[in-house]
């Protein structure tokens, strides 16, 4: 019941957040500020989370990999592909759904319960369109290109342990990078990020913007908000792996 | 003025505010007091529009808010200023661009026109060399006065304060009381203040309404308290022995009659205090 009760709250935060805006340069300002908060602010994480986990599936495969007749092309090719399809998409937004969306949730809940949320609407300015809308479409926007840079530096980083490690050469696995590339699975976890990038802001957001009580329950609701991004992103994970692939 | 009639408002099963009318002047520091709890937040935010009324109705100008379109709303939105009881800051924003926000977001003035008029209330509330300091950094006192500049930087028409006097010490109390009381009649402001400051109460309370368990109690002027005989009224605001005594000497002040059932050693207590003789019957200078 209480499933249905927040999935309506949501709808109806939804629909509340297309109005026509007040004054368009300040909503521009509010969402080019989410997209240096949101992106440049999470490049950092993402980073090094992305080097490390190209690092590791390179040396976790090449241990796998014991037969002689397999190519250590086979290595580059396991690393792009599990970069790509998996691990920059899935894992990348699971640690982003706790950096950005326990910043959403705590940033709002904190504007609810020191009445700022209150003081905007009194102003007469649309509290939906002006402080969540921004953050959705700015996470739609930064989240697929960060993505896209985790995909990168995690390939690299699988490049780089390979080589450091002597597990195989750097030209060899460039070799293997390139051979029997896909380029629909790069589509396919873009498709998957700009999905990840709407769970992991609009969830937040709306337990942030709901939420009633104190400093404690801020800290509930952003707890909330992450562990429910979290499944729902494992959910549509594995819904959109059974469609697409 | 702000006129509310027959305002009433549950929340689930617990009646809150039971059909409280009352009229709100232009150019009057106009009160509503009450206990903890008796509901005067929800009226004020039923004024405002934070809340629907389950029942009722909220006049500005005459025109019911609950009944005209969003876009008369929000023009009427526009004339309303809000201090609340936390001040309310944007603490992202610093001193200046908090009070910047609504000619930001509702005027297309220059920047420097803007500026200067960001000044002007600030000097107005007294608030000098704070511009760049973010809302953590200043104390409680200035945060109000930030919150009021902020509240009349686009002339409001109406201004709703929620418990002003919160948290702070009884001299900076006075003086949000007194700047609020200023800008109210220099602009001619329907105020409204949510209050239990028993000091804002006999300072500026031109017009107060006494809310007790969600009904209208009573209503006068801060004059008018000092008569009254509503005893529920008498108990919240002369809560004290100290306030009882100061309520009986200014009674007797304005009348020149003890009160019935005083005691002796109050009676010698105001005429050393007050260096007057009373006589048998609690007049002045008789015997």
């Amino acid at each position: 019941m209480k499933i249905i009760k927040e999935f309506g709250q949501f709808i109806k935060m939804f629909n509340g957040m297309f109005r026509t805006p007040e004054n368009r340069k300040m909503y521009w300002k509010q969402f080019m500020l989410q997209c240096n908060d949101i992106g440049i602010g999470s490049l950092g994480i993402i980073t090094i989370i992305s080097v490390f986990i190209g690092a590791v599936s390179t040396l976790q495969t090449a241990y796998q990999l014991v037969s002689p007749i397999i190519p250590k092309t086979t290595i580059a090719q396991i690393v792009r592909d599990s970069v790509i399809l998996e691990f920059a998409p899935t894992l990348s937004c699971i640690v982003l759904a706790g950096v950005v969306g326990s910043k959403i949730a705590s940033e709002l809940g904190n504007m609810r319960v020191s009445e700022q949320i209150d003081a905007l609407e009194i102003m007469g300015i649309n509290t939906k369109a002006y402080l969540i809308l921004p953050k959705i479409l700015a996470g739609l926007i930064m989240i697929p290109l960060l993505i896209i840079v985790s995909m990168v530096l995690g390939i690299w980083g699988g490049r780089l342990a390979g080589n450091l490690s002597g597990i195989i050469d750097a030209s060899i696995f460039d070799k293997g990078v390139l051979m029997d590339f896909l380029p629909y699975n790069v589509i396919f976890a873009l498709t998957k990020s700009f999905v990840f990038a709407f769970l992991i802001t609009a969830i937040p957001a709306f337990y942030g913007y709901y939420v009633k009580g104190g400093a404690l329950e801020i800290g509930k609701a952003s707890t909330r908000a992450v562990v429910v991004a979290c499944v729902l992103l494992l959910l549509a994970d594995y819904v959109l792996s059974f469609l697409m692939l | 003025m702000i006129e509310i009639k027959n305002i009433k408002k549950s929340f689930g099963n617990k009646t809150v505010l039971k059909g409280i009318d009352s009229v709100f002047f232009d150019g009057k520091c106009n009160l509503i007091i009450g206990a903890s709890g008796s509901g005067k937040t929800v009226l004020i935010k039923c004024m405002v529009g934070l809340f629907q009324p389950d029942n009722g109705e909220v006049l500005y100008a005459g025109k019911n808010f609950f009944d005209i379109s969003n876009v008369q709303k929000k023009n009427i939105r526009k004339e309303i200023g809000m201090l609340f009881q936390g001040s309310a800051l944007f603490d992202s924003l610093t001193v200046e661009q908090n009070v910047m926000f609504p000619l930001e977001m509702f005027t297309n003035d220059k920047y420097s026109i803007k500026r200067k008029r960001v000044n002007e209330v600030l000097a107005r509330v007294n608030i000098v060399d704070a511009n760049k300091k973010y809302p953590a950094e200043i104390s409680g006192g200035m945060k109000k006065r930030v919150a009021l500049a902020r509240a009349i930087v686009l002339n409001p028409k109406y201004l709703f304060c929620d418990e002003p006097n919160s948290g702070l010490d009884p001299q900076t109390s006075l003086v949000i009381d007194k700047l609020i009381r200023e800008i109210t009649t220099e602009f001619n402001i329907t105020t409204v203040i949510n209050t239990h400051d028993m000091n804002s109460v006999m300072e500026i309370g031109d017009n107060i309404l006494y809310v007790f368990q969600g009904e209208k109690e009573w209503e006068g002027t801060n004059k008018d308290i000092i008569l009254s005989k509503n005893e529920k009224l008498n108990d919240f605001i002369f809560a004290s022995a100290f306030l009882k005594d100061a309520k009986t000497m200014r009674t007797i002040q304005e009348t020149g009659v003890i009160p019935e059932g005083i005691k002796e050693e109050l009676r010698d207590s105001i005429e050393e205090n007050l260096n007057i003789d009373l006589d048998k019957d609690g007049f002045i200078g008789k015997n």
